[in-house]
């Protein structure tokens, strides 16, 4: 199975990089765009199935290497790819 | 050796942090590869600076899983005492050694500068009166915007654990924050390089004064024994 991390900063920390993103977006004339925010994206294959042991060992990787609980938030997908 | 200098690949700061504890401060020091036990008998440790494992995923986040971390881990928990100094800092946070974290620069530039810091009354080892009330060290980082939440930095600051701010601030760091140290008073992590102003060709010699605050207690305690 494939898993997709998406790991983003939390929404209570300044983004610099978002807000760069947001700038360079405002000066191509998007006025109506706000709110960018960058984060990144992990994808792994997996032996196993979509199990709660299986997602309680994502949960443990994603809290302690693939994303930092003080600054980022995460969520993932399982698809059977 | 009294001081290790742990090198992980990407650090860049090992030679000069080895060159000024050993040769200037005088205490004996060497590097120790990341995947080596800490040394018996070692007094303190000093995280270097530079970009281990490139700075992937996040500064710190690899090293963070090293072996020798574990060692570390067990060498602070038995008040061994460990200076982290940039990337150094860095990895302190993520590993969890001291709290909060350290994101981009706001500005997204790479700051690169002699930095005007003050000085914290944050202990008996750390205060105005042992350093100076301002003090100038050079800083060279992408990520030195430190971040916590509000619970921390309140804990932060009425235990005087911030040991440097920055004067004005280059980064956008939460409170001017440049250096803290943990609650017990021997984890200390610090985005400016002391290592790189202790000689009369550097451009000043305010990192002295820092690393003879930070290795003092190795004049009087004794080893730190690593549980096997």
């Amino acid at each position: 199975m494939k898993v997709t991390v998406f790991v983003s900063p939390k929404t209570t920390v300044l983004d610099p990089q978002g807000a760069a993103v947001e700038q360079a977006i405002k000066s191509l004339g998007h006025h109506s765009i706000e709110g960018v925010r960058v984060g990144k994206t992990v994808t792994f294959q997996m032996e196993g199935s979509d199990t709660p042991e299986i997602r309680d060992e994502i949960d443990r990787l994603c809290d302690g290497l693939l994303s930092n609980p003080v600054i980022e938030d995460y969520r993932y997908e399982i698809t059977s790819e | 050796m009294k001081v290790a200098i742990i090198q992980f690949p990407g650090s860049n700061c090992d030679w000069d942090a080895e060159h000024s504890v050993q040769n200037v401060i005088g205490l004996p020091a060497g590097r120790v590869w990341h995947k080596d036990p800490l040394p018996e008998g070692v007094e303190a440790v000093i995280v270097p600076g530079g970009f281990s494992f490139g700075d992937y995923l996040r500064c710190g986040a690899i090293a963070r899983f090293s072996p020798i971390m574990s060692d570390l881990q067990s060498f602070a928990d038995q008040g061994g005492q460990v200076l982290g100094i940039c990337n150094g800092f860095q990895i302190l946070c993520e590993s969890g050694l001291l709290p909060g974290a350290l994101v981009r620069n706001d500005c997204m530039e790479f700051r690169c500068l002699n930095q005007s810091l003050k000085v914290e009354d944050s202990n008996e080892r750390f205060n105005t009166e042992a350093l100076a009330a301002q003090l100038t060290l050079p800083i060279a980082h992408g990520e030195g915007n430190y971040r916590a939440d509000t619970e921390v930095l309140t804990d932060l600051e009425a235990n005087n654990q911030v040991l440097l701010r920055y004067a004005p601030n280059p980064n956008g760091s939460i409170n001017d924050i440049a250096g803290i140290r943990n609650q017990a008073g021997n984890v200390y992590g610090m985005m400016p390089h002391p290592e790189r102003a202790v000689e009369s060709h550097h451009p000043c010699l305010d990192g002295l004064p820092v690393l003879r605050a930070f290795l003092q207690p190795l004049l009087q305690s004794s080893p730190v024994q690593l549980s096997a």
